[in-house]
């Protein structure tokens, strides 16, 4: 048996158990998300929100994913064929790809990589493929304009949350995810690097084009923006990708700040409860911020988002990165 | 074998878009063909033990750079067929300079003088040390080695950097409007801030519009409760 577990066959077909255990939870989660959002949103604003499919609404996503794949793809004439249902494709798989490397639990992770960061940082860099090629495929004035915006964005936002990510890693001294939640057995990185936390936290509102930063869509201005052109299971695409890059990212920050599965103190109640679940809930809070965000704040113009990038956070996260570095090396805690 | 048998996936695929990058038509394709060329190297870059340079590899040219080449290239307003006629007649003229350039680097190839042990060192891609992760080993050298031409690398991307500003930089006009962001806050009258406490409406709060005069109703429409919230939040901006 163990020979077979170690033979091709055998380490390919654990590896497809596994992504499958990762994922199937996760669409799951995907599907909630939608739901929880629209019953959060709804609380916030003294409304119900979906209440009638099932009890509580809960198969409200069933009732949605169904709508969607009974409906016509249209595909407009002037579009370009291949990449128009190349770029709703090419989201959803970089949503789902980056969780090769998230540790659920010590060492749970499909693929325990050195470069985990750089991997996570490169796949969600990647994500504005998507969005560029699926504007530019639609060959509409709508989609296009949404397509630039939110290129120029995630651009932006990148930097900073990079030398955000620089900043753990000279707190972590490895660029493997395990090796970061470890390091933050004493203390989570949000205490020591609280204005880093904030502003990774913004970047990834901006980075995955969620309110108020959601200019690639701005329904008011340009319908819907990059997704205008776009119907039925292409539409739900993006839709599944949005919402697995928010939980991409709320499992981002809650590895680089929250500690990923360590419990918040180390005793006797709290450290019962498995890793897995303090992971889920860490993500549950920061996704329920994500929403609280979208019911509170109207959206950026585009001159303030580009200001806060590049003239805000880009030098607050850069001269903070230096005075960390200085302190860790003075007081002599750089890790070795 | 199989490493054997991704190695040529692998390059087959990067020669193969490479050469896509330049007959292609739409300069779109060719930007996307670059990307997928990018890719590959990446994994070339992963097969030869290099997991730092092939991820910030994807990183910054496939994540920025070619980001930026797809942005400028999607809004450029290119006619194809003129472009077409420019290629039949620069052809001639590019394939001497290519071949020029091709004889060049056969000289220089050939009379090549290589260090004694750079056979031995180019089987050692890897650091020799197991225990030493990749990118620890690069950063070693980086850091101490090679420490000012790191530096040096870093200057002239910064001159490139400041000479992209200069020459877009313009004075502005004497009469330019700006938006300053603390003045306008500062301004305390122009957007009254109200505590509303939580479950009560503004209705309670006796922030409440003046009644409309009631004789010319217009027909009833269903919605009208939506716009309530709007309304008493203007006209309570103005008392």
């Amino acid at each position: 048996m163990d020979s077979f577990l170690a033979s091709p066959l055998g380490v390919l077909i654990i590896t497809v158990l596994q992504s499958l255990a990762l994922l199937v939870p996760l669409l799951l989660g995907v599907a909630y998300l939608t739901l929880a959002e629209r019953k959060v949103m709804a609380a916030m604003q003294m409304r119900k929100g979906p209440n009638v499919v099932g009890p509580f609404g809960l198969l409200q996503p069933f009732a949605d994913a169904l709508k969607m794949l009974l409906k016509e793809t249209i595909i407009p004439s002037g579009a370009n064929r291949g990449l128009f249902v190349f770029g709703p494709m090419l989201t959803l798989i970089l949503a789902l790809i980056a969780w090769a490397v998230i540790p659920v639990n010590d060492g749970w992770a499909v693929a325990d990589i050195n470069v985990g960061v750089l991997y996570l940082l490169a796949i969600s860099s990647l994500g504005v493929y998507g969005i560029i090629i699926a504007g530019w495929a639609s060959n509409s004035k709508y989609a296009f304009l949404g397509a630039l915006r939110s290129a120029a964005q995630m651009v932006s936002y990148e930097v900073s949350m990079g030398l955000v990510i620089v900043t753990v890693l000279l707190c972590v001294g490895s660029l493997n995810l395990n090796a970061i939640v470890l390091a933050q057995k004493t203390v989570w990185f949000f205490i020591p690097l609280f204005p880093m936390f904030i502003i990774f936290f913004i970047s990834t509102l901006a980075e995955t084009n969620r309110p108020p930063f959601d200019l690639a869509e701005g329904e008011s201005e340009l319908v819907a923006g990059f997704m205008v052109e776009y119907s039925s299971m292409t539409f739900a695409l993006f839709f599944l990708g949005e919402y697995a890059n928010m939980i991409l990212m709320s499992a981002m920050t809650s590895i680089l700040f929250l500690g990923g599965w360590l419990p918040p103190l180390d005793v006797a109640p709290l450290n019962w409860v498995p890793g897995p679940i303090w992971f889920i809930l860490k993500i549950c809070l920061c996704l329920f911020t994500f929403i609280w965000v979208r019911a509170t704040f109207p959206r950026y113009r585009y001159d303030q988002l580009m200001r806060l990038g590049w003239k805000v956070f880009l030098p607050f996260s850069l001269i903070y990165l230096v005075l960390v570095a200085f302190v860790l090396k003075l007081a002599g805690w750089l890790p070795a | 074998m199989i490493a054997a048998l991704a190695f040529y996936v692998f390059a087959a695929i990067l020669i193969a878009s490479a050469v896509m990058v330049v007959t292609s038509r739409n300069p779109v394709h060719s930007v996307l063909f670059l990307i997928l060329a990018f890719f590959n190297a990446a994994a070339l870059f992963l097969m030869a033990g290099a997991e730092f340079l092939a991820l910030i590899l994807v990183i910054v040219y496939v994540g920025a750079v070619a980001v930026l080449f797809l942005f400028i290239v999607m809004m450029l307003d290119i006619d194809f067929v003129q472009l077409r006629q420019g290629l039949q007649r620069y052809a001639p003229i590019g394939a001497v300079i290519g071949a020029i350039l091709f004889l060049e680097l056969l000289f220089v190839f050939g009379s090549w003088q290589f260090a004694p042990d750079v056979a031995t060192l180019r089987l050692n891609a890897v650091p020799a040390d197991p225990a030493l992760s990749n990118t620890e080993a690069l950063g070693r050298l980086v850091y101490t080695d090679y420490i000012f031409l790191f530096q040096i690398a870093g200057l002239i991307l910064l001159v490139a950097m400041i000479g992209a500003i200069v020459l877009t930089l313009r004075d502005k006009p004497a009469n330019s409007k700006r938006q300053d962001i603390a003045v306008q806050l500062a301004r305390a009258e122009a957007v009254p801030l109200t505590k509303v406490p939580a479950r009560t409406g503004l209705d309670k709060l006796g922030i409440v519009r003046r009644k409309l005069p009631e004789a010319p109703k217009p027909k009833k429409v269903a919605h009208e409760a939506h716009g309530h919230g709007h309304h008493d939040h203007e006209e309570g901006g103005h008392h």
